[in-house]
């Protein structure tokens, strides 16, 4: 079965997020009143997996060897059908 | 003695590099494409600046993925020298050879300018003909080279004097105002444990003649031939 895993990459609290500060700033800037801002990246795969379960561990995988750096990620998996 | 230069797909300074290291330097240099692998012995190889896969996922992501890079490690783990410069320097921690990491400037725009570093070690094949202290002037070019690592990475970083840069004032303070893209430290060179690895964000190559308004960068290469000659 082909399973859509749903993962998202974003930094790890605390981290400085550059780019996140900058947005905030162009929003104020437009009159938008905000009180934080977070940017997170959204990879969305299809995995052929025999159980929701083995398609999670496959996306998980794929998180630890490449989409995500340990050294200031931290990620959230979904898997749907 | 040989030196090697690594090409990926989006390297820029594999020319420069490898100029300075044959008509500067003197040491016969191969452009290796990283499709090609490593064939030969080499003394030193070289991750040159660029942007490796246009900086896609993040900067040195991809290209710390392909296989070339196993051979490197596998040159670093039986003593050869491995110098990363710029792109080279974030391939270099996304493969793991040197812990931390090179992420978005502080201030999130391209730096191009000449700044001035520390020399803090002057132990390592990459520095040993430096003075400890000296202030060097070498251009940095980058968005990504801000250099984070938690706590107790970088309390063994200094511990075992495994920093070899930081960015500093003219007169060698290291403080906020010398730190150009808010490395962790003003670090923004770094050893692995045995210093025959070597990341850093400043470019050597465009320091290696007086044509180029400094020469400061030329001890690094220079430093790499005379740990060579001696092996």
């Amino acid at each position: 079965m082909i399973y859509s895993a749903k993962i998202t990459i974003h930094l790890k609290k605390g981290m400085l997020d550059p780019e996140a500060q900058a947005i905030r700033h162009a929003l104020q800037n437009l009159g938008f009143a905000t009180q934080n801002l977070s940017s997170a990246r959204l990879f969305e795969i299809g995995i052929e997996a025999k159980s929701a379960d083995s398609a999670h561990k496959e996306a998980e995988k794929m998180c630890e060897r490449l989409l995500a750096n340990p050294v200031i990620h931290d990620y959230t998996i979904e898997v749907r059908e | 003695m040989r030196f090697a230069v690594i090409q990926f797909g989006g390297s820029n300074c594999d020319l420069d590099t490898q100029y300075i290291c044959e008509e500067i330097c003197g040491v016969d240099t191969d452009l290796i494409w990283y499709k090609d692998g490593i064939k030969n012995d080499y003394d030193a190889i070289i991750i040159p600046g660029g942007f490796s896969y246009g900086d896609y996922l993040r900067s040195g992501a991809i290209a710390a993925k392909t296989d070339i890079m196993q051979d490197i490690q596998s040159h670093a783990s039986n003593g050869g020298l491995v110098l990363g410069i710029c792109n080279g320097a974030q391939i270099g921690c996304e493969t793991g050879l040197i812990e931390g990491i090179f992420t978005r400037n502080r201030y999130p725009k391209f730096i191009s300018k000449p700044v001035c570093l520390r020399v803090e070690n002057n132990i390592s094949p990459f520095t040993s003909i430096y003075q400890k202290g000296e202030v060097i002037h070498i251009p940095i070019a980058h968005k990504d080279g801000r250099y984070v690592a938690p706590k107790d990475v970088t309390s063994r970083l200094n511990k075992n004097n495994q920093i070899a840069l930081r960015f500093c004032d003219q007169n060698g303070n290291v403080n906020e105002e010398s730190n150009p893209n808010g490395s962790k430290e003003n670090i923004t060179g770094v050893l692995n444990r045995d210093m025959n690895v070597m990341v850093m964000m400043p470019h050597p190559e465009r320091a290696s003649e007086m044509l180029l308004g400094s020469e400061d960068g030329l001890k690094i290469f220079k430093s790499m031939v005379s740990y060579s000659e001696k092996m």
